[in-house]
């Protein structure tokens, strides 16, 4: 019965040799990392309005958009010459972009360019964006910030929760997917708006959460499993979370490839990122986070000796209380 | 059979409040407090305006000069060379028997910075405090100016607030046509400063050709008319009265039917105007608003009663917007524009359903597949998530937030870590039950196993939500908002809310002993 298979994907218990075959897959990791970091030194980002400022005017054409009329019109006008048209989601819809912006109320880029567009054929401006120079560079700032500040508490919290190889390898999981996932965006020329920057903060939690689960089963094997060496540890930790993790990457992915097939071209840069970022971040938190850990030499003896020492002083304590509420002390 | 446990009663008052919270925003009601569509869904105008601060400093000193001259002028004290520059006003008094009258006037204005130079020569400017007591004014009169205009202009729900120390964010769902927007735009951006202001006739017949240098050096400025010609006037700078002391503007019409505006002036603004034209018979007076002289009537006798009016060739829709903006007051500075995002009525409601599309079809797969895979607790899990939904919305809705794209992207995490919250805890049962566990043991180690995970996790994720929210413009925020308040919920709906239904199942589970039918499993 085909239900009954679909049912119990994960059935065996089989534990895979996943730290064996660490070194090839930190390889393969470093050389897809390099060449993100390659392509965001050389190629950049393309940050789209919300970030650079500028003027965005969206135009939708009852037929099929006149671009090449349109480009001479505008190029012919000193304000707009260096107006960039391309194609939106439909042959009939165009996007204008404009570097500039003006700060007065009063003219508005979008009405001057529909004024100048009028022996181009029917259309209705859809939208105008304008993004002055102070907002971009504050959301810039401030974005950055956000960031900086997100990895130093996660940093905080993992050591606490967990031991600082742990919290060094999860940082590193992340900086892994997030640095892909830029490399892509990079590499596809999509346009980095607002939307891609919640796409990002959205992997980074998805990615997150994944890593911090895998890490919650070694933590728990380091403490009851019989096995002493990490990588027999990790390797029967990572095969136990690897229904979870492929589950729900799955069930993330039904989501994100509907919103990348049927959202419309507004919402395609946000999905096109989130679909890599569920990708890559899935791949990170079964073979690199945990690689990660290994590689920093987390010592799984040290550890038990610590939590039987933490162990210990946790009793004495509580001996002590026990006493000094008897009145013993 | 024991069937309701303290797990389950949270459950289903947390689906209770759900469902009765979000169901204005489901339904699009009228009443009742719901989750409305952000503009980039519903279309209209969004900006975010800056107010230039600096300019309602100056206009703040400027009206102390006014005030000043108003003052000597009445006690009929003699001061000269009464300037003003750099923020500084600068004037000498003629009789030191007159310095402690002048004295007791400076004395009752608050935030001054009085030096002497000598016995009688005043430099006059604000003290640093004040002058950010001043900004700060500038900006929440700008707010309530604003607002007022937008009320008077009539549009559905316009949302006027201060955002962070000098910009304002403006919102108008209510816009649909670029004549509209244009028009909205003009209103906001218009000053509306009306002054009065007295034309200097000693040096009128020198209009063309002084520079506004020398112009300055004898206290006056030359300000063009406004009805394009190029004609100029010579005129005091420090006005008489300005649009401070006006309380109704309503469009009128004079003798030859053309539109103006006539205004009333409130008591104190009625007894200088009085004064003043009693002491200037024979002079002109300029009316100018926004630094245009409209028009400049001889004074022929003294006008009592605080009337006046602006004509100068206004069509009836231009007028109306004068008036409405005088009535409203003026604006204490000029704002910019820092950004401005308009969406077509036609656009949003193809993004809305675009993604409402996507999200509602890609919630069936996740459901159906949940089904598929876990069986009957598939289902439960399946209950939760959908609770989670209607919490998050109602949560959402008691909060009066807006639903954008990124907040969106919110709930498409949300969706995803309260199905993942299930999957854990699913999975550790199915484990326990392969070991050969009982199913009331295997359920409760399979909660208590994925429990710490979970909440590291959830924990997690909520510390990068704050930091988001404390450091995040706009969407940013709403995304921060949302994912927090799905997290929550996810606690009280994947984990208490699940577990409940299992404790009050158990009975059943237990006698069937059926796994594949339960857990999916053989």
């Amino acid at each position: 019965m085909v239900w009954y298979k679909i049912m119990e994907i994960f059935k065996t218990n089989t534990i895979y040799n996943f730290m064996a075959k660490r070194l090839p897959f930190m390889m393969l990791s470093g050389i897809i990392l390099i060449s993100s970091l390659g392509l965001l030194m050389t190629k950049g980002l393309n940050f789209g309005i919300d970030f650079a400022g500028g003027t965005i005017v969206q135009v939708k054409y009852e037929q099929k958009a006149p671009i090449d009329k349109i480009r001479s019109i505008l190029n012919a006008s000193e304000e707009f010459s260096k107006a960039s048209i391309t194609e939106f989601g439909s042959p009939e819809e165009i996007i204008i972009r404009i570097t500039g912006s003006s700060s007065d109320l009063n003219s508005d880029l979008g009405d001057t360019i529909s004024a100048l567009l009028i022996q181009t054929g029917k259309y209705e401006v859809r939208r105008v964006d304008i993004v002055g120079p102070k907002v971009g560079g504050e959301l810039r700032e401030k974005g950055l910030m956000a960031l900086g500040l997100s990895l130093l508490v996660i940093l905080i919290y993992v050591s606490f929760r967990f031991e600082w190889r742990f919290a060094v390898a999860s940082i590193f999981a992340l900086v892994h997917d997030v640095v892909i996932a830029l490399g892509m965006i990079s590499l596809f020329e999509v346009d980095v708006n607002l939307d891609i920057l919640a796409a990002i903060l959205t992997i980074l939690g998805y990615s997150l959460n994944d890593t911090i689960i895998v890490f919650d089963r070694i933590r728990e094997g380091v403490q009851k499993s019989h096995k002493t060496v990490l990588e027999d540890v990790v390797n029967e930790s990572v095969s136990r979370t690897l229904s979870r993790t492929t589950l729900t990457s799955l069930t993330t992915f039904f989501v994100v490839v509907t919103l990348f097939i049927f959202g419309g071209e507004i919402i395609h840069g946000f999905a096109f990122t989130m679909l890599v970022g569920v990708a890559v971040g899935t791949y990170s938190s079964i073979f690199i986070a945990a690689s990660f850990l290994v590689q920093l030499k987390f010592s799984v003896a040290n550890f038990r000796v610590k939590e039987a020492e933490k162990l210990k002083r946790q009793k004495e304590k509580d001996k002590l209380r026990a006493m000094y509420e008897q009145g013993t002390v | 059979m024991k069937i309701l446990n303290y797990r389950l009663v949270i459950f289903i008052l947390s689906i209770i409040f759900g469902v009765v919270f979000a169901m204005p925003s489901f339904l699009q009601s009228e009443s009742g407090k719901k989750v409305s569509l952000g503009l980039d869904l519903q279309g209209g105008l969004h900006m975010l305006l800056g107010v230039q601060t600096d300019e309602a400093v100056t206009s703040k000193i400027k009206t102390i000069a006014t005030s000043i001259k108003y003052f000597a002028e009445d006690e009929e004290i003699l001061i000269e060379d009464l300037t003003f520059k750099d923020n500084i006003i600068s004037f000498i008094v003629l009789d030191s028997d007159e310095i402690t009258k002048v004295d007791t006037m400076l004395a009752e204005i608050q935030g001054l910075d009085i030096q002497k130079t000598d016995d009688l020569s005043y430099m006059i400017s604000l003290q640093p405090a004040q002058i950010v007591l001043t900004k700060d004014l500038a900006v929440s009169q700008a707010v309530e100016t604003i607002r007022n205009r937008l009320d008077q202009f009539g549009l559905a729900e316009p949302t006027v607030i201060r955002q962070g120390g000098e910009d304002i964010v403006v919102e108008l769902p209510g816009i649909k046509t670029a004549a509209d927007e244009k028009a909205a735009r003009e209103l906001i951006s218009k000053p509306a400063h009306l002054e009065l202001m007295e034309v200097d006739e000693d040096r009128a017949d020198q209009v063309y050709t002084l520079t506004a240098a020398k112009a300055a050096e004898y206290g006056d400025i030359i300000l063009e008319s406004s009805d394009g010609s190029g004609t100029k006037y010579i005129v005091k700078e420090i006005p008489i009265l300005d649009g401070s002391q006006v309380t109704d503007a309503q469009v009128a019409f004079d003798q030859a039917n053309q539109p103006i505006i006539s205004f009333v002036l409130n008591n104190s603004g009625a007894k200088i105007f009085g004064d003043f034209t009693g002491r200037s018979v024979g002079k002109r007076l300029a009316i100018v608003l926004d630094g245009k002289v409209y028009s400049a009537p001889n004074i022929n006798e003294r006008i009592g009663g605080g009337r006046g009016q602006i004509s100068g060739g206004f069509t009836v829709v231009e007028a109306g917007n004068v008036a409405i903006a005088l009535r409203s007051g003026a604006l204490p500075a000029s704002v910019k524009m820092l950004e401005k995002r308009s969406v077509g009525p036609s656009l949003g409601a193809d993004s809305i359903k675009a993604s409402m599309i996507a999200l509602i079809l890609g919630f069936i797969l996740v459901i159906v597949f949940m089904v598929l895979y876990y069986g009957l607790a598939g289902i439960i899990a399946n209950i939760a998530l959908v609770t989670n939904i209607f919490i998050l919305i109602a949560v959402m809705a008691m909060f009066g937030a807006t639903l954008t794209l990124p907040g969106m992207a919110g709930i498409v995490l949300t969706v995803g870590m309260a199905v993942d919250a299930n999957v854990i805890i699913n999975e550790r049962v199915r484990e326990l039950l392969r070991q050969g566990l009982s199913i009331p043991k295997a359920i409760e180690d399979g909660y208590s196993n994925a429990m710490r995970a979970i909440l590291d996790a959830n924990i997690t994720t909520l510390l990068v939500a704050v930091i988001l929210y404390a450091y995040g413009t706009g969407p940013i925020k709403g995304f921060a908002v949302t994912i927090s308040i799905g997290i929550l919920a996810s606690m009280l709906t994947a984990i208490l809310g699940t577990h409940g239904i299992y404790e009050t199942l158990l009975p059943r589970i237990n006698k069937s002993k059926n796994l594949r039918l339960w857990f999916g499993i053989k």
